[in-house]
Parts: C-alpha cells; structure tokens; sequence
C-alpha cells in the first residue's frame, strides 16, 4: 500500500496515474492529483502529512510519560493489539491505550527504552502515531553537502524522529516529538551551524486545523464574491444598450433605427455576437453547473438559468441573422437584453448572498477566532511560551493580567477575576481562587494565577462547543422534511411546467403566439428559485444556533430546536438546578442566656469531627464570621440523630429532636420555632450545652437568586413548571413556595424521577427536564426535551438536547424563547420561498393573462429571482439581533 | 389544429416526457468503494456543479472517509453535509477535504450542500 502524496489517500501500487521527482517515483489516486503535483512537486515531497498533533509528558519522578495520538484505529480491539506490543518493550512500565480519545498512554524508564523505540512498537503493530511536523525556511544553503550536514545534526537532536533538508525550496521539514524538543531548540541546532531560519508554516496540530482553512475558505469566498462583481458589472453595463436597442419604439429612437430598419439589424448581430461573452464569462458558472448536475442526472438553480438564456439567446440570434424565416415580421424580435439583464441580477444576487451569509456563520467564526494562540507553561523549572497546541496535561500554566487562558485546568496558586462572556454569555467576571476551575479562551483580568491543565486539545470546553454548535448547525429540523421532499422534484418539474406553457400559448396563445410562448418559456424557467427553498431552514438553524451558543445555550440539533418551542410543561430538578446545591448556614437561635458567637463556635468545633455534608454548611458558616475553631474531645456520633462531644470542657449535644429526647433535654418552645424553620424548607439542628437547651442552627440550601424570576417567565410563557426532588415533601414544599411553583413531585429516588416524567407525557404534554446531567440523565433522556444544567467545563452532556453552561434557571427560558424565534425564522423562510414559487411560476407561465391580460417580463423574473434567496438570508440574519425577554 | 401546432405539441409533450425520466425514474449508477488494507473504505469525490461520483455503496460497520476535492469556487458546494451523521466540511476549493465517519445501520442516507442543491447518495450495506 502506498500513499497519494497530494490528498494522502492510500492506494494499491502500481497505480496508472503516476509521476516522477528527482529520480523517485511518485503514484496518485487521480489525474487530478497527479496534475497538481506535476505543477509544484516540491510541496507535497517535504511535507509529510500528518493528521493530529500529539500530546506529550515528562514527569519528573524518573519515570517519563508518553501520551501519543494514535492514527487510524478502527475498533476497540485496536487497542489491545497496541497494548501488547508496547508492552513487549522493556523498560515500560504501563501501556494503556483509549479507543475514544485515540491515544496511547505509555510510562516508562527512559532509560532503558526509547521514544523511538515506543513508536516503533505501535508501527509494528499496524498503527501510525501522531506527531508534529515543522516546516522551516532556511537560509544560506549552498550545497548538497549543507543538506546531509543539516539532517545528521537534526537527527541527533533528541525527539527529532525524522528530517529531511530541500536544498530547492530552502526548506526542512522535521518529524518531532514536542514533549522532547522545542522548535526553537529545532531552530537552535540549525541556527549553531551557520544557517538563519525562518517560519514558513505553523506546526501540523490537530487545533490548529480548524483554523487555517477556514482562512483560506475566508479567501475563496472573498474571490469569489469579487468575481460574481466583476461579471456583474461587465453584463451590467452592456445591458443598457440592449435594453434600449431591444425597444427602439419605447424609447424613441430615430426612424432609420427602428425595427425593420438594415442598421437595427446590424445592430442586433453585434447584440448577439456581444452576448456570448455575457454568457460564456458573465454566466459560465451557470454553463458549467448546469452541465455538470446534468452528467449527474440532477437539476439545479444552473440548469434553469442556463437553459433559459440559451433559449432567449438561439431565438433571437435567428431572429436577427435570417429574419425572413419568420411568416410575419413581428416575430423576428430580440431578447438579448433577457441574457444580459438575468446574467447580470443573478450574479449580482448571488454576491450579495456570499456577503450575506458569511454574517450568518458569524458566531461559529468567533469561536474558532476564540483559540488561544501561546501559553506561558514550567517546563524543567523554567517559564517558556509555548503554542497551545503542545500544552499537556498537568502542566503549570501561569497566566498574567490580561492575558487569555490557555487551556481548562484548575487554579493552584494566586487569584484573579475572570471575564467567561465568551463561553458562557455571563458579562459580569467570575472571581478564580485556588481550586476553582478556569475554562480556556476566557479572559483573566485583574491577577496572576497559576493553574494545573486538565483539558487539552479537543477536550476542552472550547473545542467541545465547537464541536457541538458545527453538529447542530449541520444537522437536519424535521420542518426540512417537507422541503427535501420538493426538492428532488422541484427543478425538472419547473421545467416540464415551462415546456407545458410553451406548447399552450403556442397552440392556444395570441398573436405572434411564437414570441408570446417563448417569452413565457424563458420567464418561468428563470423565476423559479430552488435556492431559496433549500436555504430556508438550514440558514435560520445555522443563525439561531450560533446565537445559542453566543448566549451560553448549546443546542445539539434542529430537531431538539423544533421540539423545544411546543413544549408544555418543564420540570425543574430542586438540588442544583433551583437552588446552588451547596447548602449554609442561615439561621442561629439562641436561649439560656447563650450568645449566637459562642453557640456557633460549639456547634462548628463539634462538626468538625463529623464528616456530614451539613456540618460542612456549619463549620463554613463559622468560618464567614472568621471564629476560630477548637478541636472536640470525645467525639460521638449517633447515625439518624445527630453528634456529641466536648469543646471547651463543655458537653455538646446537636442533633434533630430524636437526639434531644434520647439526651432527655427540654426544648421548651425551641420545637416550635424549629418547625418555622422546616417549614421555611430549611433543615434545623438542636444544640444542647451540658444538659441544657441552648439553641438551634439551621441550615438550607439557598434559592439561586435568579430562579423565582426564571421562574415566573417560564410561567408566563405558558409552561407549567413543576419540581421534582429527593427531599421530604415538607421542604420541598417550602422552596416550592418561595419560587411559586404549584405542582411538587417529592421524595423521588433518583431512579424514578425518569417515570415521574413519563406520567407527566401520558398526560398528553410535552414534557422539558432540567438537570445536572449526571444524576438526572435518565430523566433527561425520557423527556422530550433534556436541558442539563453545565458544571464548569463539562459541556457535552451525552443525554441532554440542550446545555446550559451558565447555571443560572434564566437559561431555559431563553432558551426556548430562542427556540421560538429560531423555528418562528424558519417557517417565515419556508413561508415565503414556497409562496415566492408557487405564486411566481404559475403568474410566470401566464396564468394571469386569460383573466387580467397581465404577463411578467423576463426582466422582472430575473430580478425576482436574483433577489429572492438573499432575501431569505437575510431574513435569517435577522435573528441574530434576537434578545431575550427576561 | 394547424400542423405547426400539432408538431409543437407533440415536441413538447414528448420533451416533458423525457425530462421526466431522465430525472425522475432513471436510476444512476452507483460507485462502489473497495476498503484499504487499514479496513477504510476510501474514495475520491470531485465536486463541481454535482457531486461525482454522487451515489456511493459502501460496507456498515466499517469507516468510511470520503475525500472531497472541490474543483470550483462557486459559493453554493461550499460546504458538504451529512445530516444524518452530523457532519459537515468546510470545502477548501481544490483542497482534498475528508469527511470521515462509521457507519453502523445499512440503509439510504442523503448528503448534500448547505442549500440542498447538490445532493448524492450514500448506500450502505
């Protein structure tokens, strides 16, 4: 097996497109590529193509770790076959492939073995690895010898796996490992020889991929928009003389410039003679699609405009070379304006659609444009700037202010505010201290912190959004249906309806019926859109998606956007989802003549042994009040009841009622309080002092401060919002009423909250689930609609439709207002592209006429038509103005 | 009826007829894709106006990478779409662009340009 060096497609030797360069032999998949490689051979020699960029880790406990991309494995038997031969090697101390992520994770005893060594053992088995490729300029070569001189010192150079030096292009392209060897090291070795470098290209990186194309893709575009200008203009401005040379009568031309007259006839040749430019340049892409969709027996846009300028164009050039043919003088007319007024408006109509939707895939644009480019990474005790494509996991990043997070990870050290809005669409920054999570591309603002990398590459949250929005964008809305159903019969049927007509005005028509028929002919095969109705949908998905993603919302696809907008009721998981899911303290009621300071200190101290999640509330409470805690003595916990120990010489009992009971303590009128408090959907603790009542502590886990609101939106949009939880019905209840909401499914397990949510559906509703995402997957994937509420970077919940990254409640409903909108766009698209053709082509064939003696010119046609698609872009540009109502 | 009347009639009945045909009922013929040693099954498609080959027949269960070679610079074929596994491709013109992707159910699935209007076919079995 061999590989094509032009597209990399492997294929069986010998093939018969093949080429020779510099005395080797170079075989391809098509003429294609062997034309493209006749013309610049050296580009597809010194570069070899790799797909991804590796990922790489030096630890430094002795032993190296060795993360290696692994390239076309198929099936998660793969695996094993790599597994074992690694492991065949000595000195490796573990072998670990992931059939997901395609990488290979190897530790071992440097040694004793060597990188080398570890890749050859995943060649053998069958596999290729990743690794990065640089493209250097060097300078100042000037003989053969330099080259081998060159070579040799690079493939000293620990990590460099391969280099080969082009004395012609002045270039090296070196195979490296960048856990082993910087580029400037690489750059360093060729530099101590004498020779200058310079960068022609990045490295090969597996992030980098996305971005550079769509570069170029930027570029073709533009050239492309610049061309359909160019021919515009030129059949622009030969159009206003065939108008006029078209209509002498109308426009008052002197006699002897009149039909019938020798010189309109000469005219009229040139006309004809000057058209076929318009057509052949102004309109070749028209030739060339419709000719091409014919081969594959499809019909387009193309084949409509071509076929009927071609018409008008054959007509008229009889008309005017041999006029005689024609029984009365009448028919011997001219339509070379029709060619040069439609070539014209399409094209100009298809430059203003480039424009038009390159503003639609804005959104998707900004976040590729969000990849960070360098990060400041602690290599062998030393600060370097790195591309962030050789970042690794655990490494330290430091990042300064100002400056973008490279990759997501967790802080280890200092502090900092941090603007998110670009991921998770929150304006106001989000203070990072140790511990918390950063997300890569985000923006830190006022401190220096240093963080310790946990995603890198295509895992983190950047590239996981990425991914999601371009699925989203490139899936189907069921509305589709309807149009992809049309559309297999749309062009041919337009055309048989354009023949039809003919042959009807032609027998039945007025006089000159041949003019007439033509006429109608030429008109209804040029107002007839398909690209309007093709783009209605997918634009407005694309828009509104993007939109969503602007916002903080990941929609997974068009049809979790159609469902999303009939909803009728939404059921909201209580425990991180209306509340924070991390309760505190809140209430401290004192009696006995003790201090709330003081009972709090008894209550945090003795907690301080426990290892209950409420205590942690307690202890976090104290701590707020910066008290100092003091370590318990004698420490007894009594499960279902509470705790006891003692602080200070004092004996301290917390705990529920039951506890105090078992302790014989009086309550007094503490019971009653404490039932306020659980009422208040709060959960209260007694605490007694040697014997005697002293107070109670409570603890809840608070509303998020935004949640009623959500809330009340929600309602108003006319969902009925229910809570399910795992709690008693009594503090469910209680934070039901503090967020007004009716309808309480309480004490579900878990497990059942996904049947709760199928009885809500036998109720005839369409039924919405919020929640984690981890705990609530099988609710969210039994509902119509799952939204997951996103945890930091974790972005691309498996079961859920939607994801919310912002954790605030406000999301769902702007989620589905952008829904609403979104599916509102599409259906005025498929609205007015449908009404545009079926009212057009009809009133084009000449329906109108028996009754109105009304007839459409082809010049109007072809306005239409220009101007139908960009409309329909257009109005899916409008979305992106959309704002929530909340 | 004047014999002019009659001839066109006919012409365009029979014209009608063969558009419909031709673009209806006639089947195209489909490409089928041999696998690479490495298990892909592999092919070339050039798009300019059309996709070509535009029907496809490959094996379920196993990848598939369709390279894509964008022989214009025409907007429309700009991007290829496969909706039904997700995926789409930015069309570098005269770029060879791979689309790659498994297979597990055989059946009919459809991909196409942003605008739907190219369309092919992939027939898996």
């Amino acid at each position: 097996m061999i590989r094509d060096p032009v597209c990399g497609m492997e294929l069986k030797s010998p093939s018969e497109y093949h080429s020779e360069y510099e005395g080797q032999k170079y075989e391809f998949c098509s003429s294609a590529c062997q034309s493209k490689f006749e013309a610049e051979p050296a580009k597809y020699v010194a570069v070899v193509p790799e797909r991804s960029g590796p990922t790489y880790r030096i630890s430094n406990d002795g032993i190296e770790r060795l993360q290696i991309p692994i390239i076309d494995m198929h099936c998660a038997s793969c695996t094993l076959t790599i597994e074992k031969e690694i492991n065949m090697l000595p000195g490796v101390k573990k072998a670990h492939v992931n059939y997901a992520t395609e990488q290979a994770y190897v530790e071992y005893l440097p040694a004793e073995v060597k990188t080398e060594e570890i890749l050859k053992a995943i060649k053998s088995a069958g596999y290729q690895t990743g690794q990065a490729t640089l493209k250097l300029g060097i300078r100042k070569m000037h003989c053969a010898s330099c080259v081998t001189k060159i070579e040799k010192e690079l493939l000293k150079t620990p990590g460099v796996l391969s280099a080969s030096v082009d004395l012609a292009t002045e270039s090296a392209a070196v195979n490296y490992l960048p856990s082993m060897v910087q580029i400037a090291e690489i750059k360093k070795v060729i530099e101590r020889l004498g020779y200058p470098t310079y960068e022609t290209s990045s490295p090969v990186a597996a992030v980098s991929e996305e971005a550079e194309p769509e570069d170029e893709n930027q570029k073709a575009r533009e050239k492309e928009y610049r061309t359909l200008l160019n021919k515009f203009i030129f059949a622009a401005i030969l159009s206003i003389p065939f108008i006029i040379f078209s209509y002498p009568a109308l426009f008052g031309l002197p006699a002897q410039l009149q039909k019938g007259s020798d010189l309109l006839r000469w005219i009229w040749i040139t006309m004809g003679v000057i058209s076929l430019p318009i057509m052949f340049w102004s309109g070749s892409h028209f030739y060339t699609g419709a000719l091409a969709a014919i081969k594959n027996r499809s019909a387009n846009m193309h084949t409509l405009i071509a076929t009927g300028i071609t018409a008008a164009w054959l007509y008229s050039t009889v008309a005017a070379l041999v006029p005689g043919i024609f029984p009365s003088e009448a028919l011997a007319d001219v339509f070379f304006d029709v060619v040069a007024v439609v070539v014209a408006l399409v094209n100009l109509g298809m430059a203003l659609e480039i424009r038009a939707k390159g503003k639609s895939s804005e959104a998707i644009k900004k976040l590729i444009g969000l990849q960070p480019k360098t990060a400041r990474v602690f290599r062998n005790g030393m600060e370097m700037d790195v591309p962030v494509e050789e970042v690794v996991l655990d490494d330290i990043i430091l990042v300064r202010p100002g400056e973008k997070i490279p990759v997501d990870g967790t802080v280890i050290e200092g502090s900092s505010s941090v603007d998110e809005s670009m991921i998770t669409g929150e304006p106001i920054p989000v203070e990072k201290n140790k511990d918390d999570e950063v997300i890569g591309a985000t923006i830190n603002k006022t401190g220096s912190f240093r963080f310790k990398a946990t995603k890198v590459g295509k895992d983190t949250a950047l590239a996981q959004i990425i991914k999601m929005v371009q699925e989203a964008q490139s899936s189907k809305a069921p509305i589709q249906r309807i149009v992809d159903l049309v559309s297999g019969y749309f062009v041919p049927a337009v055309i048989i309806t354009a023949m039809l007509a003919f042959v009807v005005w032609y027998d039945f028509g007025p006089s000159p019926n041949l003019i007439y028929a033509l006429v109608v002919l030429v008109t209804t095969l040029i107002i007839a859109c398909p690209c309007a109705l093709g783009l209605a949908t997918p634009i407005s998905l694309m828009v509104g998606v993007g939109k969503g993603a602007e916002n903080g919302i990941l929609i997974r696809s068009g049809e979790a956007l159609e469902t999303a907008q009939k909803l009728d009721a939404i059921v909201l998981d209580k425990t991180g989802t209306i509340t924070a899911g991390n309760p505190s303290l809140t209430d401290v009621i004192f009696v006995n003549g003790f201090k709330d300071e003081e009972l709090l200190l008894y209550a945090a101290s003795v907690e301080k042994a426990s290892e209950h999640p409420l205590g942690e509330a307690i202890i976090k409470g104290a701590g707020d009040r910066s008290l100092t805690l003091i370590d318990p003595k004698n420490f007894n916990a009594v499960p279902g009841h509470g705790v006891q120990a003692t602080v200070k010489g004092k004996q301290i009992i917390l705990g529920n009622e039951k506890m105090m009971n078992k302790f014989n303590i009086d309550l007094g009128d503490l019971s009653q309080r404490s039932q306020q408090l659980a009422d208040d959907g709060k959960t209260p603790m007694y605490i007694a002092v040697d014997g005697k009542a002293a107070g109670i502590v409570a603890v809840a886990d608070t509303v998020k401060p935004d949640s009623k609101e959500a809330i009340a939106h929600l309602k108003k949009m006319g969902l009925e919002v229910v809570m399910i939880t795992g709690d008693n019905p009594r503090t469910a209840k209680a934070i039901a009423r503090q967020v007004n909401i009716d309808r309480v499914f309480a004490e579900v397990l878990p497990e059942d909250k996904a049947f709760n949510i199928k009885k809500l559906q036998q109720e005839g509703k369409k039924v919405a689930m919020v929640g984690d995402g981890i705990n609530d997957a099988p609710a969210l994937a039994q509902a119509d609609i799952g939204l997951a509420i996103g945890t930091g970077t974790d972005v691309a919940i498996e079961a859920s439709d939607i994801t919310l990254i912002k954790g605030s409640l406000k999301g769902v409903a702007l989620a589905i207002q952008l829904s609403k909108a979104t599916m509102k766009n599409i259906r005025q698209n498929l609205f007015g592209a449908f009404f545009y053709n079926g009212l057009g082509i009809p009133v084009a064939a000449g329906i109108l006429y028996p009754f109105f003696g009304v007839l459409l010119s082809p010049l109007i046609a072809g306005a239409a038509m220009a101007f139908s698609s960009v409309t329909v872009v257009t109005n899916a540009n409008r979305l992106r103005r959309f704002k929530a109502k909340i | 009826m004047a014999l002019d009347q009659i001839i066109v009639t006919i012409a365009g009945l029979l014209f009608s007829g063969g558009i419909a045909w031709y673009f209806w009922f006639s089947e195209s013929k489909a490409t089928r894709i041999q696998s690479t040693s490495s298990g892909v099954q592999e092919t070339l498609i050039t798009v300019k106006g059309g996709y070509s080959p535009d029907v496809i027949v490959v094996e379920a269960g196993k990848p598939v990478r369709l390279n894509f070679l964008r022989e214009e610079t025409a907007a429309c074929s700009e991007q290829v779409i496969f909706p039904d596994f997700r995926k789409q491709a930015t069309l570098t013109p005269f770029k060879t662009i791979p689309v790659e992707f498994t297979p597990e159910k055989p059946g009919e699935y459809g991909f196409q340009c942003a605008m739907g209007m190219l369309h092919g076919k992939l027939i898996v079995e």
